[in-house]
């Protein structure tokens, strides 16, 4: 398959990757590497915080994101990478055996007058639940490389 | 946690150290961030990196076990005091992320935190709003990250 260059992005596009089984196990043994509070580790501690039980921590919502967004086109594509994050919104929270899915909207799409040789692309990620209803919402802009660069004859 | 009225605007901590490897930064990239110059040396040199780095949100994350420990002291000295200990909400949004630099293998990474903005929240009564800057800095001093995180942190007397 021909790799996706800043070309093939345009603004409005939607796509759907996954879905994905987000499992206890998982939500546990992440949160024991990397955020190891009460709601992400033990469902009685969990249920006394606000989370109102289990719930997987706020960054392993990011994590999942970024895997599912390398496999879905970003490991197929000209992309040089991100220079941040915009925003990220956690709206409800990450309930064990959730079939999670990652929706993209490109939101903008503009090439680079210094780097005539990439252009940016403005996109949201919306990790959603089987019921489309959004879990975690992330906007962020890549820079990826263009099929034809400008001033190019 | 301490309570939402204790809260100083502009204090700042630093909260640990990470030493990024090329074992750990393979580990996470491969569970999360399979991009090649972060899984492999050659691909990595060849790469506009020009050397092995971690995923930015390794580096981003490691950064939560610190602030987790940080709390925990805090809230271990509160009980050792007879004193009742804030409830620490849920974080709600991460803004303004930025990955300055790469995080290569065998870079420190110094983390801090400093609060931004203390609140009051509307949708949660009995709770404060309290936004975190975190900022990461290697070993020669450069900044590596920065973002922001806003999150709910219980009022005195607030919960019934």
């Amino acid at each position: 398959m021909a790799k996706l260059h800043w070309e093939d992005f345009t603004i409005g596009d939607v796509a759907v990757y996954g879905p994905r089984l987000v499992t206890r196990e998982e939500i546990v043994a992440f949160a024991a590497e990397f955020d190891p509070q009460p709601a992400h580790l033990d469902e009685a501690a969990a249920a006394a915080t606000l989370h109102g039980g289990l719930a997987g921590s706020g960054w392993h919502s990011c994590a999942l994101m970024m895997r599912m967004m390398a496999d879905g086109f970003l490991l197929n594509s000209t992309s040089m990478g991100a220079p941040g994050v915009e925003e990220v919104r956690w709206l409800v929270p990450l309930r064990p055996g959730t079939q999670v899915r990652l929706r993209t909207t490109v939101l903008e799409t503009r090439s680079s007058k210094s780097r005539p040789e990439m252009g940016l692309t403005r996109i949201r990620y919306d990790l959603i639940d089987e019921t489309d209803t959004v879990i975690t919402t992330l906007t962020s802009t890549m820079m990826l490389g263009r099929r034809d660069p400008e001033g190019r004859s | 946690m301490i309570f939402f009225e204790d809260i100083v605007v502009g204090d700042s901590t630093i909260v640990g150290r990470h030493t990024f490897t090329a074992e750990n930064i393979k580990s996470f990239a491969s569970r999360y961030d399979p991009q090649l110059f972060h899984l492999d040396e050659s691909a990595a040199e060849a790469s506009h990196f020009g050397a092995l780095c971690a995923s930015g949100w390794q580096t981003a994350i490691v950064s939560m076990r610190f602030v987790v420990e940080h709390r925990r002291g805090l809230a271990e000295l509160m009980r050792g005091r007879g004193e009742r200990v804030a409830q620490a909400g849920p974080a709600l949004d991460m803004r303004d992320l930025k990955w300055l630099r790469p995080v290569y293998v065998g870079d420190t990474i110094e983390y801090r935190i400093e609060v931004a903005d203390a609140r009051a929240s509307d949708s949660h009564p009995g709770f404060g709003l309290m936004t975190t800057r975190t900022t990461g800095t290697n070993q020669k001093g450069e900044p590596v990250i920065s973002f922001l995180t806003t999150a709910l942190v219980e009022r005195r007397g607030g919960r019934r």
